[in-house]
């Protein structure tokens, strides 16, 4: 009844005998391996896009240095040094994924289950991170001014210091309704909300303050961004001024070409998508290894398996961090 | 278990660990020195490193650079290249860093294409 037959083709062990590894690596690795091939070209076009506009904006694009300069729960001008903390948190996660890995390799149950704790700890760390990375630069800081041809002004002092438009301007008692579809003309409207000033108001701010300058987008040689003198600052506020912009969206953003945020939050979007994935895929391993499916399994190569991913997104980390937060 | 030995040299031989972990932890302490490093020259960036070297100032050719040495320890000690047969590690490195670099190649030379129209010809920008 439950006798099977087995034809014996004399090729066991052969090349075509059947049971043969390309590549001596399983199935499912090699699938990860190629998955991630595509998935980083995928990420250089959007890093190489982010290239093309940068060059073709190449003297007026923003300076990263002055645009992520906060370190949660302190006040001042810290470039670079949260966003090197974030860095940091991911390599240490890529750390004890490898540990687990190793781990794996030598069947240690608690161990790998610790390691991928951990590891699941670190991602959810970045993720917190990146959210309040976001959620300052969506709020911004100074505020800025845009020309009727889409460039932005922004204001500094005598010495060079950013000047947030708060500090110069006055609101005054306006009745100015937000544009809304339904009471204009049928396609227009104002998608953001109402900024705190005018044009008119931050114009007569800027009169009022002597110490108050322009500073347009253009990068000079020294590379610092083009402070106006007094005269061509307000000159350039009362002909070309045209909307004052608080913070950053996909449409406009205080601290420069529209295309900074639009790939800022595309980029660092996609890869902080990986890292959730990546934590979520984390934790159903996590809670198989707990559950012993591995040790059942007499291999933990399934947790190899995701380990190559969150690599991976370490990988592209490394790249967005260099390309969006130091060039 | 000879499937999983591990290859435990690093900078071609120069260092060699006594064990997997150890090695996990040397590779971790490389990487964050030039994270470190490159936090360092983005934060002073040094007046010799602002010379312009191929179109783009030394100091950005160094993190390129520092970066690509990251991405190699990362693919080959977290994600175990270096203990996968060569044809593996061709199949992969080789397509996407051809892919790329192809792609980069042709962005950024249409990207300076049209900044030299923006500037040269007739479009005005600043208004």
């Amino acid at each position: 009844m439950d006798t099977t037959t087995v034809v014996s083709t004399g090729t066991e062990g052969k090349t075509w005998g059947g049971g043969n590894e390309p590549l001596k690596a399983s199935y499912g690795k090699m699938m990860m391996w190629f998955f991630i091939v595509s998935d980083a070209l995928t990420f250089s076009g959007f890093l190489a896009a982010y290239g093309f506009s940068r060059f073709k904006f190449m003297d007026t694009w923003p300076i990263a240095d002055e645009v992520f300069t906060h370190v949660p729960f302190f006040h001042g001008n810290y470039p670079m040094y949260y966003v090197a903390f974030m860095t940091f948190v991911l390599i240490m996660s890529s750390v004890t994924m490898v540990l687990a890995v190793d781990a794996g390799h030598q069947m240690k149950k608690a161990k790998v289950t610790w390691y991928m704790f951990f590891t699941v700890i670190g991602g959810i760390i970045f993720l917190g991170s990146q959210a309040w990375e976001w959620g300052t630069f969506i709020k911004g800081d100074f505020g800025a001014v845009q020309t009727n041809g889409g460039n932005i002004l922004q204001f500094v002092d005598t010495d060079g210091q950013r000047v947030a438009l708060g500090d110069f301007v006055v609101a005054e008692h306006k009745e100015r309704i937000q544009d809304q579809r339904k009471l204009g003309i049928w396609y227009t409207g104002e998608s953001s909300a109402l900024p705190s000033y005018t044009i008119e108001e931050v114009l007569h701010g800027l009169e009022q303050n002597e110490h108050v300058l322009v500073r347009t987008q253009t990068i000079n040689k020294h590379g610092h961004k083009t402070v106006l003198s007094r005269a061509e600052s307000i000159k350039q506020i009362k002909d070309n001024g045209k909307r004052v912009v608080e913070g950053a969206n996909l449409e406009v953003n205080e601290y420069g070409s529209p295309l900074f945020a639009d790939f800022f939050f595309f980029i660092t979007g996609f890869h902080g998508f990986h890292v959730l994935s990546g934590v979520v895929i984390n934790i159903i391993i996590f809670f198989n290894v707990i559950l012993g499916t591995y040790e059942r399994r007499k291999n933990y190569e399934m947790v190899e398996k995701v380990g190559l991913y969150w690599h991976f997104v370490d990988l592209v980390w490394v790249f967005v961090f260099t390309f969006f937060y130091l060039v | 278990m000879g499937a999983h030995a591990h290859k435990l040299e690093i900078f071609r031989g120069l260092i060699k660990f006594k064990s997997n972990i150890q090695k996990i932890w040397g590779v971790l302490i490389l990487l964050s020195i030039i994270t470190a490093i490159e936090v360092a020259l983005g934060i002073i960036k040094p007046e010799w490193s602002m010379k312009m070297v191929l179109r783009m100032k030394i100091l950005n050719w160094i993190f390129i650079i520092l970066t690509i040495v990251k991405a190699y320890y990362i693919t080959w000690d977290f994600m175990h290249m270096r203990d996968e047969v060569s044809s593996l590690r061709r199949v992969v490195v080789w397509t996407g860093v051809f892919l790329i670099i192809y792609l980069i190649f042709i962005l950024l030379q249409e990207g300076v294409y049209v900044e030299e129209v923006y500037k040269e010809g007739y479009i005005k920008r600043d208004f």
